[in-house]
């Protein structure tokens, strides 16, 4: 791949969309929910504590697996799509 | 057949196994060395990373810690997992694509300096030997704990068996012994804790049993133990945080510091091709969570079972005879991590909160102050003692530990000794060395490097115990954000990488020193690390992430006040955010 073909500046900002909506995700769970919102979501029970502390502890951990693989799955088919995949 | 005996033969047998796996994969060329040849299957990528980075603190200690914490220590939790996220979407497929052997490596050739490199160098040596001397510190304790050897005897049998598989098989044989290691340490961390959850709550699934009902009371397990710690003047163990700032921050600075650790980072580069990179940071997570998600309910559960040990007809009662403990107390007793004074004479053990504010209760119960203290590894080790279960288990317990130290100080030793062989010898002081010499130097650096971290685990120094602080800071404001820039920013060149790396680590080590002592040499501290102290609340051991932003900010400033890089080092950081041509790592 070489220079600024209109394809290659395309398929960086769609890998950049996506790394912007997962770490958004990323940061709502984890600083979010689990900590700065806490308090906000402690009506939600959850066997014995609360919403907040169910993030905390497996919640985030959770959902950063689910992030990472979705990442890895819509890159791929991006790098189909702008026909920059290894193979 | 002995407690011992069954030990001796449960970690004789795992180390067997791991010195057949050094014979059967020995490195023929640096690439092997340093890179396993860039042939790994991503889920076995995934299950080494998880190995790599599950070190003795994670299998050992981290239960203790949440245990103690309750929800104020998630951040662990949530720190060491949240890493890779940054590290699948940030690093790992890029620095893959780029194709060389180590993380200076990347660094000096994107910032095209040998002096970005040197600095590179030296961070990663700082943070990976502050980690490594934990690591075969915690492999001598095991040791010792377990078959009964003196300490230091049991780190030396521990770098025997590592130097065995990492001299002779480098990455390669580091990959597959990580492998072995995994299966051990987690079905040894799993067994105990699916039983102990069945026990209190009926679920087989721990990470479910903790949000259960608790099986004697009927009410749910977490409110069972916020209610009998807290009669006992303990804190709430759910209770939440108030400095929400530093939760954050030092949240993020496990997170990023984790993104931006060499060994975990090089990892990646012994996979196929881009893609593959992408996947293992996804199974990397999965193997890291089966522990992670068991933790927090091993650390409640235990606590409970714990407390309700002492006081088996509730907190109201009188607690449990000192005549009548149950048989594993007995046992950690000897070892001196559990330990009984009867300070009023009554021959009970009286556990509480020796607190102000729990003083009248505990007076007018007769009580002259707490008597029973426990280690906090206690909650992993005693375990499957405190569950009843079979000594084959123990045996599990004690391979699994060494495994999880072990497999992390040899990952830890290979980054260390790449840097030395592959950025020092190589890229600075002979740049003509056969591919044959290399391998040799890599040899003897990654021997050298054991003899020094096994010196240094058997007489630790004071900045050994402040790995937390040391070693994420350090790649939290330095490394990570550098490694960032170098695929994200065409325009930052290498006055500015330079500035930033530097300035970040100025100034987070400026501010650890300030609290924790300059060096960490006891009393040479300016102000005492306590919470009302520190600049907006924000302790030393979170600072790493306003580390890594000034980092940034310093970066992108002064390469906007000097000049551009050069064409072919744009068109390099073209070349590694496009995955296609990635093939195998560049000889070179």
């Amino acid at each position: 791949m070489s220079g600024h073909s209109y394809d290659a500046e395309n398929y960086w900002k769609a890998n950049l969309r996506l790394i912007f909506g997962s770490l958004v995700v990323w940061f709502l769970v984890s600083c979010g929910a689990a900590m700065i919102f806490r308090p906000m979501l402690s009506g939600i029970s959850v066997g014995g504590t609360d919403l907040g502390f169910w993030f905390a502890q497996q919640g985030s951990i959770l959902t950063f697996i689910v992030l990472v693989f979705f990442y890895a799955w819509r890159m791929n088919k991006i790098d189909e799509q702008f026909g920059v995949s290894e193979e | 057949m002995s407690q011992f005996a069954i030990n001796i033969l449960f970690v004789g047998a795992s180390f067997l196994l791991y010195i057949g796996i050094a014979i059967w994969a020995k490195a023929g060329s640096t690439k092997d060395f340093y890179v396993a040849g860039s042939g790994i299957h991503p889920i076995t990528n995934g299950v080494a990373i998880g190995a790599d980075w599950m070190s003795a603190a994670s299998f050992i200690s981290m239960a203790g810690l949440i245990a103690a914490g309750g929800y104020a220590n998630s951040t662990f939790l949530m720190g060491w997992t949240g890493g890779y996220v940054l590290l699948a979407m940030l690093l790992a497929p890029y620095l893959r694509k780029f194709g060389k052997f180590t993380v200076p490596e990347f660094i000096g050739d994107r910032y095209y300096s040998d002096n970005a490199r040197m600095v590179a160098v030296i961070c990663l040596i700082v943070a990976s030997v502050t980690y490594v001397i934990g690591q075969m510190a915690g492999a001598g304790v095991a040791f010792s704990r377990f078959l009964e050897v003196d300490s230091t005897m049991g780190l030396i049998i521990a770098a025997v068996v590592i130097f065995f598989y990492s001299v002779m098989g480098g990455m390669k044989g580091i990959t597959y012994t990580q492998v072995a290691q995994y299966c051990v340490l987690i079905v040894a961390y799993t067994i105990p804790a699916v039983f102990i959850s069945l026990q209190l709550t009926g679920n087989p699934i721990p990470a479910l049993g903790m949000f259960s009902n608790h099986a004697d009371s009927g009410i749910p397990l977490l409110t069972k133990l916020n209610q009998v710690i807290m009669d006992l003047g303990f804190s709430k163990y759910t209770a939440d945080v108030d400095n929400k700032l530093n939760m954050v921050l030092f949240t993020l600075t496990l997170m990023i510091g984790t993104a931006g650790l060499p060994h975990v980072i090089i990892r990646f580069f012994t996979v196929r091709k881009v893609t593959d990179a992408r996947w293992s940071g996804g199974w990397a997570l999965v193997f890291i969570a089966l522990l992670y998600l068991t933790a927090p309910a091993v650390a409640s559960m235990a606590r409970l079972n714990i407390m309700t040990t002492i006081y088996p007809d509730g907190t109201d009662a009188a607690p449990i005879l000192y005549e009548d403990r149950p048989n594993w107390i007995k046992e950690w007793e000897v070892t001196g991590l559990i330990q009984f004074e009867d300070k009023n004479n009554d021959g009970r053990i009286q556990y509480y909160n020796d607190s102000e504010a729990f003083a009248p209760e505990a007076e007018a119960r007769g009580w002259e102050g707490n008597e029973f203290s426990y280690n906090r590894d206690i909650l992993v080790l005693a375990n499957p003692e405190i569950a009843n279960l079979p000594g084959w288990v123990i045996g599990l317990i004690a391979a699994g530990g060494l495994a999880a130290a072990l497999s992390t100080a040899a990952g830890l030793l290979l980054a260390i000794s790449s840097a030395i062989s592959h950025d020092l010898i190589k890229g600075r002081f002979n740049p003509n060395i056969s591919d044959k010499g290399e391998l040799l130097a890599a040899r003897i650096s990654m021997a050298v490097a054991i003899v020094v971290a096994t010196y240094l685990g058997a007489n630790p120094p004071g900045f050994a115990a402040q790995v937390v602080a040391l070693a994420f800071g350090i790649a939290a404001a330095s490394l990570f954000p550098a490694l960032m820039m170098g695929i994200f920013s065409k325009r930052v060149n290498n006055v500015g990488a330079i500035a930033g790396m530097l300035a970040g680590l100025v100034f987070t080590l400026c501010y650890i020193f300030t609290y924790k002592g300059w060096l960490f040499i006891p009393g040479t501290n300016n102000l005492a690390d306590t919470p009302e102290n520190w600049v907006m609340g924000i302790s030393p051991l979170s600072i790493g992430a306003i580390g890594a932003i000034i980092n940034f900010a310093v970066a992108f400033a002064v390469s906007r006040a000097t000049a551009e890089p050069p064409q072919e080092i744009q068109e390099l950081v073209e070349s590694v955010r496009y995955p296609r041509g990635a093939g195998a790592a560049q000889d070179h």
